[in-house]
């Protein structure tokens, strides 16, 4: 035992002996540190203590204020040796500690010194610590050298130079989580930068110049430096930019990492020159080609990838790039390969048969040593081959799945789900993939993938359902994440009733409610009331079970428990479950959260009960509209007339103070404000439509921008005209309208019921003026009457149409089902693109966009896009678009509506038809 | 939101110039062959405090650990960074970038890097001869990348760099070998005495 103690004790020596920083402790270190203050400096001593110090930062250990602050003085005496090794020492450490601000002129001045010394690497150095350390007005006075520094003609002094002044531009310098008091609350509220923020870049600006003389140096870091610093300071000017872009691709460019960024700032110009241009004489394309030819691997692999990222990139463009991806794809090198196989997966998404002819290489990366690389190889294979070669590379990938990380493991289960879309017929295989994957280990998000990928097949291949569910079930037996396991639970409820022997579920789903948390408890109780409520044969079995959970330890669950058997009528007596409780059951909740919130806040609890019909369903767009007003240009007076808050809910608080608007019901939708006059004209108006089963209000708002004028009784005077079922029914004046504080003018009409009567309608305001003194505020008594054209205002099919969302739009779209469906085509003719053309489709129907299919990814030649909401008489309405380009711009559209209604499923074609 | 700005941009209702950046390093890692810091230096705020600096190495260690990165540079994708590593002796390189860098720009400052090693410690590349010359190892990061920045990635000028501090480079450099070897003996047997 004790001769085993000795052993061990020894072996602990061995291995001391390896570090020569064995058992350092900082208090003896900064004690150390005293031999800076020596009249007679060892320099050598020094230089060991200072690497002491910087190995206990880069340990992690941390100086507190007053310990930093000593060593710094300390350190700052050491200028005095003439030891260059040691300088260097200084410099580092210097950096490392990074001084406060009124440290930093203790060393300015001997940092000056170096930078004008005689010996380079202290120009260089002191260059890089001084740009580091400084603040603004000690910027001003170094420029003059900064500047020389950029033209020297030792590379290092002038790629300090320019690098430092990068660092200056740079709002956010990303060096300083590095410096040692990072996480000292003092440094890092007093951060150096701040108050030089708005000067350094201006004085970095001025050095143009110089800096372009250094875009044409011999040495070829420098070049890369300079067209960095270029690039940035002329980066807000894109003409600027195009023409450093000309010149620089006609001339020559030595270092590969300079062709680098000059290959991404062409892409950039490429990108902002915009899609006016045909494909075939894109400009630069000739540039990047020349590129793939170069004989440096960066700058060959840098243009391949910018060509793979072209906006629309051909099949031809794509040809010259894949070719030399395909040659690193043998390369000895990892990283060669790595690089091209990343690339070409991610051109396989949308070009797949541009990367087929890679796929005998692909194929041989499958066994690559290095597990990144033969992942990439196989979903790119997966992506590009055809169904006969599915098991293969599926036995494969099994192989070593468990040796990969995660998001690799993503990367498999995305390009299995594709798929599987892509070869229903192979549904088995991938299903007993991704069910075997779904046991082993794997965090959440990896997990989620699994999990989605499942549920998406078995949606679209019924065949698939009852397998799906099923190791869904086994999943959920053993499953540590309650997102997951309440998602599955709710899935289960929707789709398990609606198997062949839906009995077989409930044990999994029971078996929750004995072993997990609340929340899944809750859920768990959920589903099997869904169960009971659609299978009659269940329900008495589902009772028993439901009535156990009136004793949960949780209230929720007993809540759910409760409210479920009242619902299902579980007192007994077995009655078939009507569509009422169905309905609330299964049916989607399509309440904005928001909305609710806020409808809840204003309840003010009393007698009457809180209906949840009157809160508002209309999606905000908020965000979006905030988003914008920075953009808009403040148009001084004539700005928007800051009209009331727009939300539906001050709308119908405005209203409903109206006695006449009384007997009009319920509002439907209230539009966004049109205006009516130009900005910046002497009365500003917009209007707002109020739109009601029967009958529609304007609400005009309007603004006197004149000083001198006071306006009285004014009106609006409305021709109907051109909306001739329209008739008008109320208009109320407004009394008087002084200078800058705005008023409302209400006109109503009637319209037929329940219809969307559309017509355009012209406005003219009529109103007496009265001169108003600007010195006094008094205004004359004589007053002139006058009148001012606005423009006209359209009833469009949008305002009777609201926005409100589903949250699964495809369970929606089966519970509305086919009985009103309309389908049609329509061509679109000639379109800018195909976001542009879903995105006027969406504005013309006025309708949500769901599950974000409103965004249409780069490059595609198709697009289904999915809208629901609330046609007026609420009437609930969901909306497939398939969106196809047809030839080179002109866009074909299939429409097909579900809705409770048939007419309004007609109304629907109608807008389309007639938009 | 984002959706809706990016429409409107590839439509060309608005322009943003996207920004275009310099290839960029988040850092630098020597480990030890336990994954232990021998130096690292980070330059991007994604890992603000030391225990998450520490946490991404060990992550980093054990992930690259059973392959073998000797002959060639190897390559990884971790939590959406890109990895490049070679191992020589008891010594673990490391040099991380951002997914969208291009992988041979940042494989070219890990060979730099590693090329300086090499020349700086004389072939002797382990850890004992890397904590003996840290002085050296640190040097050379700071020549190799400023704030992220690539400086250089030719391994002989960035060597040149860090020594070209001693002008008689030849004699000081045995000079100073021979004071180590002084100073370790010494200190071993100050320990062997104290026992």
């Amino acid at each position: 035992m004790a001769q085993q103690l000795v052993k061990k004790d020894d072996d602990r020596d061995d291995e001391a002996e390896y570090s020569p920083f064995m058992g350092i402790e900082k208090g003896a270190v900064l004690q150390e540190a005293r031999v800076f203050n020596d009249p007679q400096l060892d320099a050598r001593r020094c230089s060991q203590v200072i690497t002491k110090l910087l190995y206990l930062l880069n340990q992690g250990e941390t100086f507190t204020k007053t310990e930093a602050t000593e060593v710094f003085f300390a350190v700052t005496k050491l200028f005095q040796s003439k030891d260059m090794g040691l300088r260097r020492m200084v410099y580092l450490m210097i950096k490392e500690i990074s001084p406060s601000a009124d440290e930093v002129i203790i060393v300015t001045s001997s940092l000056m010194k170096d930078m004008n010394s005689k010996i380079d690497m202290y120009r260089a150095n002191a260059i890089r610590v001084l740009c580091r350390i400084t603040d603004g007005t000690l910027l001003a006075q170094i420029e003059r050298y900064l500047k020389q520094a950029i033209v020297d003609k030792n590379p290092v002094v002038a790629s300090a130079a320019l690098v430092s002044g990068i660092h200056l531009l740079q709002v956010i310098p990303i060096s300083f989580c590095n410096s040692v008091y990072f996480a000292h609350p003092m440094y890092a509220t007093c951060s150096f930068y701040a108050p030089s923020l708005q000067t350094n870049p201006e004085i970095v600006k001025r050095w143009s110049n110089e800096v372009q003389e250094a875009v044409q140096s011999r040495a070829a870091l420098v070049q890369f430096h300079a067209l960095g610093l270029l690039h940035q300071i002329r980066q807000n000017d894109r003409l600027a930019v195009s023409k450093l872009v000309t010149s620089l691709t006609r001339g020559t460019v030595r270092s590969p990492l300079a062709q680098c960024l000059l290959i991404r700032y062409t892409s950039q110009v490429i990108r902002e020159s915009g899609n006016n241009t045909q494909p075939g004489d894109r400009p630069f394309y000739d540039y990047l080609e020349s590129c793939l030819r170069h004989k440096s691997e960066m700058v060959i692999f840098e243009a391949a990838r910018a060509i793979t990222e072209l906006n629309g990139v051909t099949t031809r463009e794509l040809t010259p790039a894949i070719t030399v991806l395909q040659l690193f794809l043998s390369s000895s090198k990892p990283v060669l390969r790595f690089a091209a196989v990343r690339t070409l997966n991610k051109v396989a998404m949308t070009h797949p048969t541009s990367v087929t002819n890679c796929n005998i290489d692909m194929e041989s990366l499958i066994s690559d040593q290095n597990r990144s690389i033969a992942t990439l190889a196989i979903t790119t294979l997966l992506k590009t081959g055809n169904e006969s070669s599915v098991d293969r590379l599926m036995k494969q990938i099994t192989n070593f799945m468990s040796d990969i990380a995660d998001e690799f493991k993503i990367v498999v289960v995305e390009a299995i789900r594709s798929l599987c879309q892509k070869f229903p017929l192979k549904y088995r295989s991938l299903m007993n993939f991704l069910s075997n994957i779904l046991r082993e280990e794997g965090g959440f998000e990896y997990k989620k993938a699994i999990v989605d990928s499942i549920v998406i097949l078995i949606r679209e291949i019924p065949d698939a359902k009852e397998t799906g569910l099923l190791h869904l079930c086994e999943f959920i037996e053993d499953c540590e994440f309650t997102y997951l396991s309440t998602q599955i639970l709710h899935f289960l409820g929707i789709e398990g009733p609606k198997t062949s022997d839906p009995s077989r579920y409930i044990r999994f789903v029971y078996n929750r409610v004995h072993l997990e948390n609340a929340t899944v408890r809750a859920g768990a109780v959920s589903t099997l009331a869904k169960f009971g409520a659609a299978v009659d044969e269940l329900k008495p079995r589902v009772f028993v079970l439901l009535r156990r959970c009136l004793f949960d330890s949780d209230d929720e669950v007993r809540d759910r428990a409760t409210l479920y058997l009242n619902t299902l009528g579980g007192d007994g007596s077995v009655v078939e479950t009507d569509k009422a409780v169905k309905d609330f059951l299964f049916g989607t909740f399509d309440i904005p959260l928001v909305n609710l919130e806020t409808s809840l806040k204003n309840y003010v609890p009393s007698e009457e009960a809180f209906d949840i019909d009157s809160v508002p369903k209309e999606v905000k767009s908020q965000p979006l509209a905030e988003k914008k007003a920075p953009g808009k240009k403040p148009t001084g007076l004539g700005a928007p007339p800051s009209g009331p808050p727009s939300t539906a809910d001050s709308y119908q608080r405005v209203l409903s103070s109206i006695p006449e608007f009384a007997n009009f019901g319920n509002l439907f939708k209230s539009s966004e404000p049109v205006e009516l006059t130009e900005a910046e004209t002497e009365y500003a108006v917009n209007v707002v439509k109020h739109i009601f089963d029967r009958h529609v209000v304007f609400q005009y708002n309007c603004t006197n921008t004149i000083p001198e004028q006071l306006l009285e009784n004014v009106i609006v005077i409305v021709d109907n005209s051109e909306a001739d079922e329209f008739s008008e029914v109320f208009s109320r004046p407004l009394k008087s309208l002084p200078y800058d504080s705005p008023g409302q003018i209400f006109v109503a009409f009637e319209k037929p019921e329940g219809v969307p009567t559309l017509g355009k309608f012209s406005n003219v305001l009529k109103f007496i003026v009265r001169e108003v003194d600007p010195a006094t505020g008094e205004a004359d008594d004589d007053g002139v009457e006058d009148e001012y054209q606005l423009e006209d205002l359209d009833i469009v099919s949008a305002d009777y149409t609201l926005k409100v969302g589903v949250s699964n739009f495809r369970n929606a779209w089966e519970s509305i089902g086919p009985d009103y469906e309309r389908e049609d085509e329509y061509g679109l003719g000639p379109r800018e693109s195909l976001a542009e053309a879903v995105n006027t489709v969406i504005n013309l129907l006025g309708l949500q966009p769901c599950e974000g299919t409103e965004v249409v990814p780069p490059n595609s030649r198709s697009h289904t896009c999915l809208l629901s909401g609330v046609f007026i008489g609420n009437i609930k309405v969901l909306v497939r678009l398939s969106f196809g380009l047809d030839g080179p711009k002109d866009v074909a559209m299939k429409l097909t509506v579900r809705s409770e209604d048939e007419t309004v499923s007609d109304a629907i074609h109608e807008i389309v038809a007639s938009g | 939101m984002l959706h809706v700005l990016r429409d409107m941009i590839e439509e060309g209702a608005i322009t943003i110039s996207v920004e275009v950046s310099c290839p960029s390093i988040k850092n630098i890692l020597l480990l030890d062959s336990e994954g232990k810091r021998v130096a690292v230096k980070y330059f991007s705020d994604d890992w603000p405090t030391n225990s998450s600096k520490l946490a991404f190495e060990k992550f980093v260690f054990t992930k690259t650990l059973k392959t073998n990165a000797r002959t060639e540079a190897e390559i990884t994708l971790l939590e959406n960074n890109i990895i490049i590593y070679k191992f020589a002796q008891d010594l673990h390189f490391f040099v991380t970038g951002s997914d969208d860098e291009n992988e041979i720009v940042l494989a070219s400052v890990l060979q730099g890097f590693f090329d300086a090693v090499t020349l700086l410690l004389r072939n002797n590349v382990d850890k004992r001869e890397a904590l003996e010359n840290l002085d050296l190892i640190l040097l050379c990061l700071d020549e190799i990348v400023d704030g992220g920045m690539i400086l250089e990635t030719n391994g002989p000028l960035i060597a040149e760099k860090v020594t070209s501090h001693t002008i008689d480079a030849d004699s000081s450099l045995s000079e100073q070998t021979l004071t180590q070897a002084w100073a370790t003996a010494r200190e071993h047997l100050t320990r062997t005495l104290l026992k």
